[in-house]
């Protein structure tokens, strides 16, 4: 690992923009930056949420993803339809390990792919027909159903289908939530608009179904929003959020339900885990039901209880009392833990580049552990994510926005990070490069690492990763030296 | 003119935000901020201006209202 000054990260984000032609060099230069804590406003060193330069690879999805896979997706006890072709559905059904309590098929069905599976006729001829009957279908086959999403892909949008007459007929008849959402993959730059798109149809369409209604609420009503449930993070939140006196009323959309988002209007407070992607119905939210909500990151013992303790800001000296509590309990459990990881992980360097609210937020648990993150980037962020980023990272480190494969590669390679935490699409080019890499959006098939249970696991994975002695097998016998070669033979 | 939305932040300032183009950003300073008349001119901390009717009352926030923009830095 080498540090890097400034002058010299500069230089670095230059050479690697120099194979660029001059017109794409232009516009990836104001995507890359060097971190400078003093800078209030994160636009006047990064441009963010412009469309990807054609012909570079880039790592975003669509709008689509962005609805179907991260917002509707995990909501349990509703049939989400990819409405379109049958291909874009592959990637979007419960890859992410959203997990969930259910009886798959019965009444839950996040792993199920259901699509209309568009054909040249439909595409002719359009498919509200089918659509209809499809609706009518799955009520057949899955009665248990709590509603249905209407997620359509690109050529719904192009063909000009009246998808909402159909959702709306067929809920009357269903006298069931029947959602269209109106989130083609075209619209906007990546999967950032899918997740504005998807809240606004939870506005629209879900949300307000119980106002009115009775509801025997306590002070201590919250919800957990926007946790994705991956690998179960929402639950080993939510526990703690008890333990201290909350009643958490609602979580979605991880093992999320029908029923809880329509009570979500009825809390007090909505903590709000990923902004990216659900800010825009916690707004909402605020101004109709008068309901704040606050950005909270449970990533590792100090940030826990920062957030803990701002939660219990908005609450009487109960929660407060309580707040201190569960942060007392846990806190010779995240110190064994410490001790037992910081020792072999303590001053390791890390470069991330992930999605919606992990670039800045799993700093403060890597920094728990003694570790340093030293380049950090978002897929599909905006500027108010920058804003927010800059004062986490150190001064001089590196911010990339929606990286390309190439300038990513090249960083690494320069940058020589001990540890890289990206997605699927990056984690085989950079163990074949030898460094080690754990997968970051859905935790590398291991998880929880929200909360005090998460953090555990979080740092038993990272020193896993990084002191397996795989990585001391990369030069084969024959190119070591000869003493090693004697070593070999005295084995044999 | 388009639907904007303007907020406390925890810190006590306003932030403004612009859904249409998803554009967060601070409130650097409001035209009116008197008891009977509200709005005006926002100046936004990106450099960017735009321009609410001004109300007869502070209002309960958080608001949604019509803006139309002045000046903006892109
Ligand atoms: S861009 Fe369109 S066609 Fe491609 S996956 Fe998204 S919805 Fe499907």
């Amino acid at each position: 690992m080498t540090t890097l000054t400034r002058e010299e990260t500069e230089s670095l984000i230059q050479e690697v923009l120099e194979v660029y032609p001059e017109k794409a060099r232009k516009d990836r230069a104001k995507h890359l930056a060097v971190n400078d804590q003093s800078i209030e406003q994160s636009k006047k060193c990064i441009t963010s949420n412009r469309k990807s330069q054609p012909g570079v690879m880039t790592i975003r999805g669509c709008a689509y993803a962005g609805s179907r896979g991260v917002v509707w997706g995990p909501v349990k006890d509703m049939i989400h339809i990819s409405h379109g072709p049958v291909g874009c559905g592959q990637y979007s059904r419960g890859g992410r390990r959203n997990y969930y309590v259910g009886a798959t098929g019965v009444n839950t069905f996040s792993e199920i792919n259901f699509t209309s599976d568009f054909q040249e006729k439909d595409i002719v001829f359009g498919g509200d027909k089918k659509l209809a009957k499809l609706i009518q279908e799955i009520e057949q086959l899955f009665p248990l159903n709590k509603g249905i999403s209407v997620q359509s892909e690109c050529p719904i949008g192009l063909i000009g289908d009246d998808i909402e007459a159909v959702s709306k007929k067929a809920g009357k008849e269903l006298n069931k939530i029947v959602v269209p959402v109106r989130c083609e993959g075209f619209r906007g730059v990546s999967q950032s608009l899918g997740h504005h798109i998807a809240n606004d149809a939870i506005r629209d369409w879900v949300l307000s179904n119980r106002d009115g209604q009775e509801f025997e609420s306590t002070p201590y009503d919250v919800t957990i929003i926007g946790d994705y449930n991956i690998g179960g993070d929402a639950w080993a939140s939510r526990i703690f959020l008890e333990e201290m006196g909350l009643r958490v009323i609602a979580q979605w959309s991880g093992d999320g339900t029908v029923a809880e988002m329509e009570n979500t209007p009825k809390a007090k407070l909505n903590l709000l885990h990923c902004y990216r992607s659900m800010n825009y119905i916690s707004r909402h939210m605020e101004e109709k039901y008068g309901i704040p909500w606050m950005e909270y990151n449970f990533f590792g013992p100090t940030k826990i209880e920062e957030s803990l303790r701002r939660i219990a800001a908005f609450f009487d000296d109960s929660i407060k009392e309580g707040a201190e509590r569960v942060i007392a309990r846990y806190k010779p459990m995240m110190e064994a833990v410490i001790a037992k990881y910081k020792p072999r992980l303590q001053g390791k360097k890390v470069m991330l580049y992930v999605g919606g609210l992990r670039p800045r937020h799993v700093i403060g648990a890597y920094e728990d552990l003694g570790m340093e993150v030293v380049g950090t980037g978002y897929e599909f962020a905006h500027n108010d994510d920058y804003d927010r980023t800059i004062k986490e990272m150190g001064n001089a480190t590196l911010l990339y926005d929606d990286v390309t494969g190439f300038e990513l590669e090249e960083f690494v390679k320069r940058v020589k990070p001990d540890l890289v935490g990206s997605g699927i699409k990056e984690k085989y080019i950079f163990q074949k490069m030898g460094i080690p890499f754990r997968q970051m959006h859905s935790w590398d098939y291991s998880g929880p690492y929200h909360g005090y249970d998460g953090f555990a696991i979080f740092a038993r994975d990272m020193d896993m990763t990084l002191n397996n002695p795989c990585w001391g097998q990369q030069t084969p016998p024959w190119k070591k030296g000869a003493a090693a070669g004697d070593e070999v033979k005295a084995a044999a | 003119m388009a639907n904007i939305m303007i907020r406390k932040t925890a810190e006590g300032g306003l932030s403004f935000y612009l859904p249409k183009r998803d554009l967060e950003d601070g409130i650097v300073s409001i035209e009116f901020d008197q008891a009977d008349k509200w709005g005006g001119e926002l100046r936004l901390a990106n450099g960017g201006t735009y321009y609410v009717d001004p109300l007869d009352a502070p209002p309960k926030l958080p608001i949604s209202l019509r803006a139309k923009r002045v000046d903006a830095p892109e």
